[in-house]
Order: C-alpha cells, then sequence, then structure tokens
C-alpha cells in the first residue's frame, strides 16, 4: 500500500516535471518518445525469455493473425514480412524471431484509429519460424509462419 | 535528418495507407569489419512513432532484427486527403529523424 503510494507520488512529480519542462520550452514535445525502450527484452537471447520480458507471454494460438512472408528467402539481410490482426480490439502487436541471435524484432502499438496492420522488413540469420505476438482485450495471442533462408542476415 | 526520410500516404477506400522508408545503417554490435576485423558498434533506430494531425496512431520499438534502411508501412482509419502524418525516429545514438507528408 505503502509502495504503491510512493510509486505514485514519484509518477506524478516526474510527470509534473516533463509538463514544466514542455511548457518552458526545454523539450519539444513532438520529439518526446512515450516510453523508455525495452532493452531487457529486446537483448533476451531465447525466445520464451523475450515473449515474457515483453509482455507477450501465455500467449494462445490464434488463425486470426495472418502473416505474410516469403517460403524462402534468398537473402536473410532483408525478408519483407506483413501481418494483420483480425482479433478485435488489438492494442499492439510484436515481431519475433525464434533463431535470431535476439529473437524479439520490433512491437508495435496501436491508437486513435490506426488499424492493428504493420509491413516492415525484417533480418534472419538462418531458416527460422517468425512469430507475430498480439495484445488484445487484455489477452495475448500469436499465430507463426516458417520462412527458409538460404543467406543469413546476421552476419558472424 | 528530415532527407533520410522518405514517406508516402495515399487512400486506399476509407484507410489512409503510409509507406515509410529511412536511410539508417542498423548496424547490429554482432558483426565486424572486414577490413579491421574489428566489430562494427550498434547502431539502430530503437524508438519510433507516427501521428496523425498530431495525433499519436502508432508507437514502436525496434530492435537490431529490423533491416538496413527500415521500411514500415502502416494504416489509418478515419483519415482524409490533406490529412497530415508524420514519423519520428531516433537511434541508439540520440539522432533523431523526422518526416511528414500531407495525404494525397
Amino acid at each position: 500500500m505503502n509502495q504503491l503510494r510512493r510509486a505514485f507520488l514519484k509518477n506524478a512529480g516526474s510527470v509534473g516535471a516533463v509538463a514544466a519542462a514542455i511548457a518552458t520550452g526545454l523539450l519539444n514535445p513532438v520529439t518526446v518518445f512515450a516510453a523508455a525502450w525495452n532493452s531487457l527484452a529486446f537483448t533476451t537471447k531465447d525466445l520464451p525469455g523475450a515473449l515474457k520480458n515483453a509482455g507477450y507471454d501465455g500467449a494462445a494460438e490464434s488463425s486470426d493473425i495472418l502473416i505474410k512472408a516469403p517460403d524462402i528467402a534468398e537473402n536473410g539481410a532483408v525478408v519483407p514480412v506483413a501481418a494483420t490482426s483480425n482479433i478485435p480490439g488489438t492494442t499492439s502487436m510484436a515481431i519475433f524471431i525464434d533463431k535470431n541471435p535476439a529473437p524479439m524484432i520490433a512491437d508495435f502499438q496501436f491508437m486513435n484509429g490506426a488499424e492493428p496492420y504493420i509491413a516492415t522488413r525484417v533480418k534472419m540469420a538462418k531458416t527460422s519460424l517468425v512469430r507475430v505476438a498480439v495484445k488484445a482485450g487484455g489477452k495475448n495471442y500469436i499465430a507463426s509462419r516458417e520462412v527458409k533462408v538460404t543467406i543469413g542476415g546476421c552476419g558472424g | 535528418m528530415a532527407e533520410a526520410m522518405k514517406m508516402r500516404a495515399t487512400m486506399k477506400g476509407d484507410v489512409v495507407d503510409v509507406k515509410v522508408l529511412i536511410q539508417h545503417p542498423m548496424d547490429t554490435g554482432l558483426m565486424k569489419d572486414k577490413k579491421t576485423g574489428k566489430l562494427i558498434p550498434a547502431h539502430f533506430i530503437n524508438q519510433v512513432f507516427a501521428t496523425l494531425n498530431g495525433k499519436t496512431v502508432i508507437d514502436a520499438q525496434w530492435g537490431v532484427g529490423i533491416a538496413q534502411n527500415p521500411f514500415i508501412g502502416f494504416r489509418i482509419k478515419g483519415g482524409k486527403p490533406g490529412d497530415k502524418v508524420a514519423v519520428h525516429a531516433v537511434d541508439n545514438l540520440g539522432t533523431k529523424f523526422d518526416g511528414e507528408v500531407v495525404v494525397a
């Protein structure tokens, strides 16, 4: 209880400080990034750990997440991946690649009318499952698709 | 570094379709320089957000697994021609990348 209150007061203080900084022109509000970078999740080397640290653990397999990616990627340095979630109330989407040195690739949050869709290009070290995890209505969902890689894209 | 970002936003039905290309090496920190044999330090974009008329629509965090010269495509409901879409990114060395485009 006490600790909660303390955390709350601490947060309130820092939010106030940020607001004051914006007001005095110290920070340009356009370029203030919302959350701190999740370095723990992005540097975790195993998939279950990365899912957990990114907040996507305990995800149920879902066929309502559609992953578009090539069956065979000749160049692992640039693999196009697009994903759409048809799960109502999708608020975020993250991409994981099992066999990469760090499986977590990216995490996208959707708000204010953004559709639960992302297209991007990823690096793949070798043939692996590409997983897309989604948060919707307080639950986690996941889907996967295998991409065969002829030449790896993570060096070494 | 506006010149490092290319953007396009077009209407697809009632949805704004946005495509963004950013020039960036996205060095993982795991690759060796072929001449010196030394590791190239990690240098990658790790935070990106997009706005429609100033309101945040996408808020993203990236790791080193996003390919060199990153591409992202996303879609926004409730936009119309003339609206402004902006993208802001920052890399692990603090370099900022900003782009803005009017929906066509």
